[in-house]
């Protein structure tokens, strides 16, 4: 079987396992590092989302194979360290806003605020409303406003922390295109099939 | 002040309600009647108090003013029936005090994000005069004595255990300061306590921790305590943050998927591609065993099981198996064959007798189909030996689940031992047991313990759903006087078969409704009424019974009704030329229900000057013994409603939305705070975006990216949450409440922005705004592509 390594949370790591078992599995399954959830597998939810070289990503749709030896892996349980610290100044804000609800989803939100705000950080500017509508990470118990003002609650105490810097130098942002979204007009021919002509279901 | 917090909610029927009755709304009722409990025999001081004491004092009416010829629902809720239904049982809660000078108590309901082990470690912080992080609070196993008492229904936690939980923890402290007192040879009297010490007058001090073995009990022994009047309260009724955060943010929280029970390897399902469809054959099992890292294939009741090393490796399996299937009992029902049932079944409005002739308001509405899955998908582990299983999963109701599970596994219930997890989420999903019996039943076949997981798409597809429902509504008016309202609400069926059934059965002769209804017609009555003066007023549930898997969604039937209620009081204030607002005011018959509406009005400006296409909207509601006003402000202005947002639907957006909550007694002001905005979200996507499209006897929807719940950019950019100064000493349900009256106002403010009353929720419906999975292999697989994407 064939063998991965990679550094997860500051410590180099071995596995054996087939090439195209997704990273999230071998987190959880085989490393037991469960952190990061498993909320769709399909790349939507971001329920899963840790860093890889500092760098927001959905281990649920990356083969391990594809993550290379010297490539950092930052799951929520690694990330104070990344500032040395108990905590993460994200977290922190996170706690002083009171935001989890049943804390599903949590863990991914807060890996994506700190990737978010660094993102906006080396583009030049504050995050804001803007950036926070572009947030994709799903919370099914609505904490969404909570959300908004933790992260930028914790931007503020990033600057101070200085945390904005940890991770390598940015490259250009690549566009999301999960690969399953649709063509309208098939959407439409399905759509009709379900709603029949006369049901009135579908009418304005 | 303000307070409370009752649980989310999980729409789940069951809200509770204990409230203990009105001798608690007597001003200083509570605080001077006397409670009891037992000491009982343990290594260190443990107190146990019979959970029916609340249901004994529940039995009476509740304290609403009921007005001439009211609703049921006005006389009794369907918490106080949850309370009667546990009130012969004798099941017994127990508060225990260790040597670190730590409190625990193991609480029989489940905590699903809504914040109840949180209130009720304030409840026993403060009558133990402890602080809130010397307190522990866990989920007791599935416990077959408590009967009834272990539902965690509708938002009924918190009602009814805000006394027995205060008396035993009252009770612990009154204890320790009897041994103080004894070892010490002074009075009682002379000593108080505070932060988990306990003071003599003359500077002698000692920790609950040091007196925590000195105080446990020999024998059982009774005693008799008071609890603090609410003037007294330093914890109760002031905002707290979640006991359990510090795990959620640091990623330490556990899920059922989180836990490790040797042995239970990774599970998962090939499902039919008809809802509750069955295997005919599987062609190529062998093949599929031999799998790399899959360990056992099994069929079962409604799929193909498999089992192996990693769950991708169990999607792998899942997608090479070939197999016959043979449909569901709803395989020919698509949404439109639904909706043409529903109108056939939807019987014609009474024509009141009235001594004129009035005007009709006569209206239709429909609401799809909508799902109630969590983001946390369904996981449960199951370890089934020869004579013995354990089982561990969230779940709102464990004693059904270990009952059920016994029958199935042919084994006694007291073999069974059931674990309740923390979920990730509910909404109503928890209360049935779904997957723990899955998980039980692939276990036994494959003879080795497992952890199952359903994967996202049979959460949307094969999950439980709230059934496609109409609501057709008659307001029949003369001049300025509304003469009759009709509301006939019909729904495909909902499955009450997770308990509550039983219990409404049980307590049925003790209700003041009349008749031989059904349990969903009970439910139905017990949850709605008119909070109008409408003249003579009618709100009627018929059901057509179709085989979709459904079950309770948060807040069950309320926010499709209100909806329905709120968008007719709108047109009837148009036809008779009043602003919405001030005919709600004028028509209202709650005193609660006008103090939040006037509050809303007032805070959130009602009546500002808005641009053409965007408009307010308001909505009001009371159940759970609370009243809740909304309002929300829509854009529908093109720019908004086309902004673009990558695979992502966007539409209208609420830009402000303001919630003003009356929860009786808040116990956690933040955290009812928090249930108001989780409800104000639900009700953005169930009016606007969520729904699920039926066809050939299957959901659509595949994932969160078809099923659109509320995102960041749908959610409002400002929110706010007011709630009112306290009009009880008692808690009433909370985790509800929000998301009627926000779906009604969403709605209202739509119809005003855009000139055009909505008739089918969410509005959205009409188009599909994504291509479908397909429907075989049930599961998609995982894609490859994310490091692309990383940022
Ligand atoms: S589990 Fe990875 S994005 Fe949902
Ligand atoms: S806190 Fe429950 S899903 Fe976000």
């Amino acid at each position: 079987m064939p063998t991965h390594t990679f550094k997860l949370n500051g410590k180099q790591v071995t596995v054996e396992t087939e090439d195209s078992v997704r990273l999230l599995w071998v987190l959880r399954d085989l490393l037991g590092v469960t952190g990061p959830k498993y909320g769709c597998g399909l790349g939507v939810c971001q329920a899963c989302t840790c860093h890889i070289n500092g760098k927001a990503f959905n281990p649920c749709s990356v083969p391990v194979s594809k993550i290379k030896p010297t490539d950092e892996i930052t799951t929520i349980e690694g990330l104070p360290a990344t500032v040395d610290r108990e905590l993460h100044p994200m977290q922190e804000a996170w706690l002083r806003h009171d935001v989890s609800q049943c804390g599903y989803c949590q863990p991914g939100q807060i890996m994506t605020a700190v990737a978010k705000v660094r993102q906006a950080r080396e583009a030049g500017r504050e995050i804001g409303d803007a950036d926070l509508d572009e947030l994709r990470n799903v919370c099914r118990c609505g904490t969404y406003s909570r959300i908004r003002e933790a992260i930028k609650d914790g931007a503020e105490h990033m600057r101070q922390a200085g945390a904005e810097t940890a991770r390598p130098a940015p490259s250009s942002s690549p566009s999301p295109t999960p690969s399953h979204t649709s063509p309208p007009d098939k959407a439409k021919d399905i759509l009709e099939e379900v709603a029949g002509r006369d049901s009135g279901l579908f009418s304005p | 002040m303000t307070a409370s917090n009752g649980p989310r909610p999980d729409g789940e029927p069951g809200r509770p309600a204990a409230t203990p009755a009105s001798a608690e709304s007597a001003p200083g009722g509570l605080g001077r009647r006397r409670f009891i409990g037992y000491l009982i025999a343990a290594p260190t001081l443990a107190v146990v108090v019979p959970y029916s004491m609340t249901s004994a004092q529940a039995a009476a009416p509740a304290d609403l003013p009921v007005p001439s010829l009211p609703q049921p629902e006005e006389i009794v809720d369907l918490g106080d029936v949850q309370n009667l239904a546990a009130a012969p049982t004798s099941g017994l809660i127990t508060v225990r005090v260790h040597e670190d000078g730590t409190a625990s108590f193991a609480v029989p309901r489940a905590e699903v994000g809504q914040g109840m082990t949180t209130a009720v470690a304030m409840m026993i912080a403060e009558e133990l005069d402890l602080p809130l992080g010397k307190v522990r609070v866990t989920m007791a196993d599935a416990r077959p004595e408590l009967m009834m008492n272990q539902l965690t229904g509708g938002s009924n936690s918190m009602r009814s255990i805000y006394i027995p939980v205060r008396t035993a923890a009252a009770l612990a402290r009154q204890r320790l300061v009897d041994t103080a007192a004894r070892r010490w040879g002074v009075r009682a009297s002379d000593l108080t306590t505070s932060d988990g010490v306990i003071r003599h007058k003359g500077g002698r001090t000692a920790t609950y921790g040091s007196l925590a073995k000195a105080a446990a009990a020999s024998a059982t022994t009774r005693l008799e305590t008071r609890l603090k009047s609410p003037d007294d309260f330093t914890i109760l009724g002031t905002p707290q943050n979640r006991i359990d955060a510090l795990e959620a943010v640091t990623g330490r929280k556990q899920f059922a998927g989180d836990l490790r029970v040797p042995g239970a390897k990774p599970a998962m399902v090939a499902r039919p591609p008809t809802i509750h469809g069955t295997v005919a054959a599987v062609r190529n099992a062998g093949a599929v065993r031999r799998m790399p890292g899959i360990t056992d294939v099994a069929v079962i009741e409604h799929g193909v099981a498999v089992r192996g090393e990693t769950f991708g490796q169990c999607i792998d399996a899942i997608r090479a198996l070939d197999v016959q299937w043979k449909p569901g009992p709803v395989a020919d029902e698509s949404d439109a064959t639904v909706l043409r049932r529903l109108r056939k079944a939807t019987p014609p409005m009474a024509v009141p007798k009235l001594p004129v002739l009035p005007k009709h308001i006569d209206a239709e509405f429909v609401f799809a189909f909508a799902s109630n899955s969590p983001l946390e998908p369904e996981v449960a582990i199951a370890d089934v030996r020869s004579g013995r299983a354990e089982i561990w999963a969230s779940l709102k109701v464990p004693i059904v689940a270990q009952e059920d599970i016994a029958k199935r596994l042919g084994l006694p219930v007291h073999a069974v031992t059931v674990h309740v997890v923390e979920g990730g989420g509910s909404f109503g999903r928890h209360l049935f047991h779904d997957v723990a019996a899955e998980a039980a039943e692939v276990s036994q076949k494959m003879g080795k313990p497992v952890k199952l997981s359903w994967s996202r798409t049979d959460n949307f597809r094969q999950g439980r759903t709230h059934p496609m429902c109409i609501s057709r509504v008659r307001a029949s008016y003369l001049g300025s006087s509304v003469l009759a309202y009709e509301q006939r609400h019909v729904s495909s069926e909902t499955d009450f078969g997770h308990g509550f059934g039983e219990m409404l059965t049980s307590a049925g002769s003790k209700l003041p409704i009349a008749g031989n209804l059904t349990v969903a017609e009970s439910i139905f009555q017990l949850s709605q009424s008119s909070p109008y003066d409408f003249g003579a007023t009618t709100q009627l549930l018929y059901e057509i019974p179709l085989k979709f898997a459904t079950g309770s969604m948060r807040n069950i039937y309320s926010p499709n009704v209100v909806c329905a209620q709120e968008l007719v009081v709108d047109r009837l204030a148009a036809a008779m030329g009043r602003d919405p607002l001030a005919f709600r005011r004028r028509y209202l018959k709650d005193e609660k229900l006008k103090a939040v509406l006037e509050r809303a009005a007032e805070a959130g400006d009602w009546g500002r000057t808005l641009p053409d296409g965007v408009a307010q909207g308001v909505g009001v509601h009371h159940e759970y013994r609370g009243a809740v006003a909304v309002l929300v402000e829509i854009d529908c202005r093109p720019e908004t409603v086309n902004r673009p947002i990558e695979h992502g639907v966007t539409g209208p957006r609420v830009t402000k939305a303001l919630i003003v909550v009356d929860a009786g007694f808040a116990i956690n002001p933040r955290g009812l705070e928090a249930q108001m905005i989780g409800g104000m979200n639900d009700a953005i996507a169930l009016a606007l975006t969520s729904s699920l499209h039926i066809k050939d006897g299957l959901p659509l929807e595949g994932s969160w990216d078809d099923y659109f719940y509320t995102r960041q950019w749908n959610t409002p950019p400002t929110m706010r949450v007011i709630v009112m100064p306290n009009t009880r000493s008692t808690p009433s349900g909370a985790g509800e409440l929000a998301v009627a009256p926000a779906f009604a106002a969403v709605a209202c403010a739509y119809a005003r922005a855009t000139g055009t009353m909505p008739t089918r929720f969410p509005i959205n419906h009409g188009t599909l705004g994504f291509e479908p999975f397909p429907t075989q292999p049930s599961t998609p697989q995982s894609p490859t592509d994310g490091l692309d994407h990383a940022f």
